[in-house]
């Protein structure tokens, strides 16, 4: 009994010293804003996890977009009402499906692979020999890759939405055949600006910040081994992708629930 | 890889972005149709406003000209309080404007549908609506329409 006790206590107290480098990392990764001679690291990142990321999410929120409306279609199409898929088409997606998706596609295409890199940098000793030349890797490696990423995500997030609507567009009126002014017009009706658009966005800056925290940590905090790198990937991935749903439920309760 | 290419694939990125942006909120959330900022606020006390939600239209013959901004309860007489965003400044409402809670097609929303009157007088900031008609409550209909079968 004891001993099952003090095991408790131990993970209990492990766990909250997890919680506690990863906060002080952050925050001492976040302290200043980039510098204009650390922009061009910071371009660099963003190609890195935002430009070579648009095509796996174009191409998923293609497929997302045409699924959505092959399914509101046909249960649609049953009481005569077609022209209700872009409504529902654009909210979904504006709400839930854009951000959530896109996020959980960010964590497996560019979370790992931070943490990965970071990882690998701290296997090889580098990031230790940037400290003995006087760099500090936080800001030289770890802040450029989260400003990337919560630069990135909300861009990646615009542009699922927009192409999981155009493919929604080709499904539901170009070859189902839904009235295009219906489609159109109802969808302008009930989409709100900030209430839809800008909460999404709101939302997929959040995740960003949880991805790539998540993601940086893991690479920082990887045991230097091979075997380590490789659980640390994995952990990043997982941790994210659960962090991601569990948030997004939380966000959705607070900016759409009615008390 | 060299520094320029990076420069400009994160530049398409971001116009990318940016346009995808431009896009929801023109051709999605139609934020060009957005009404000019003035508005004015008038009252109207309804005997029921079931399923009737803040947010919600307010029209005249079928065109949207306002939102609803609050809906309150009068406890004392048991009616409730509707307070109305109307698009432009006071001066397009006559005080014997009447106001109606109507139903979009038989599952919609519950919206007001106003009316205008005869007088040469208008509505001003703040003013009440004082003929209205509340919203339809099924059971209230089948209730009435079951009393009326029996004394028949």
């Amino acid at each position: 009994m004891g001993v099952l006790l003090r095991r408790l206590g131990a993970r209990g107290l492990n766990i909250l010293a997890t919680l506690g480098r990863a906060t002080a990392l952050w925050l001492s990764a976040m302290r200043w804003l980039p510098r204009l001679n650390e922009i061009p690291l910071l371009i660099h990142q963003i190609y890195n996890v935002g430009y070579l990321s648009l095509i796996i999410i174009i191409l998923s929120a293609f497929s997302i977009g045409a699924v959505l409306a092959l399914q509101f279609y046909t249960q649609l199409a049953r009481f005569g009402a077609q022209e209700a898929v872009g409504v529902g088409l654009a909210l979904v997606l504006l709400r839930e499906l854009g951000p959530v998706v896109t996020a959980l596609l960010f964590a497996g295409r560019a979370g790992s692979a931070l943490t990965a890199e970071i990882g690998l940098m701290k296997t090889t000793e580098q990031l230790s020999s940037m400290e003995m030349m006087g760099v500090d890797p936080l800001r030289r490696v770890v802040a450029p890759r989260i400003w990337a990423g919560i630069i990135s995500v909300p861009i990646l997030t615009a542009v699922f939405n927009s192409v999981a609507i155009l493919g929604g567009v080709v499904v539901a009126v170009n070859w189902l055949g839904a009235d295009a002014g219906g489609f159109w017009a109802g969808m302008q009706d009930v989409v709100e600006w900030w209430q839809d658009l800008g909460k999404g966005m709101l939302k997929s800056v959040v995740f960003a910040v949880l991805v790539t925290w998540v993601a940086v940590f893991q690479g920082y905090d990887s045991k230097p081994t091979a075997e380590g790198m490789a659980m640390s990937t994995t952990r990043t991935v997982v941790i994210s992708s659960v962090l991601i749903l569990a948030s997004d439920f939380l966000l959705t309760l607070v900016m759409y629930g009615e008390f | 890889m060299r520094a320029r290419t990076v420069e400009i694939c994160v530049g398409a990125f971001m116009l990318a972005g940016l346009l995808g942006i431009v896009f929801l909120a023109v051709q999605v959330s139609g934020v060009n149709s957005v009404q000019s900022d003035a508005r004015y606020q008038i009252v109207a006390r309804f005997d029921d406003v079931a399923g009737l939600r803040v947010r919600g239209k307010v029209s005249m013959a079928g065109v949207t000209i306002g939102r609803i901004r609050d809906i309150a309860v009068d406890m004392e007489w048991g009616t409730a309080i509707v307070t109305m965003d109307i698009y432009g400044e006071p001066g397009n409402l006559t005080t014997d404007t009447s106001a109606k809670i109507l139903t979009e097609g038989i599952l919609g929303a519950r919206y007001i549908s106003l009316m205008p009157g005869a007088e040469e007088e208008y509505l001003q900031n703040g003013d009440e609506v004082t003929d209205t008609q509340g919203a339809l409550v099924l059971e209230n209909l089948i209730g009435e329409f079951l009393t009326n079968l029996g004394g028949s």
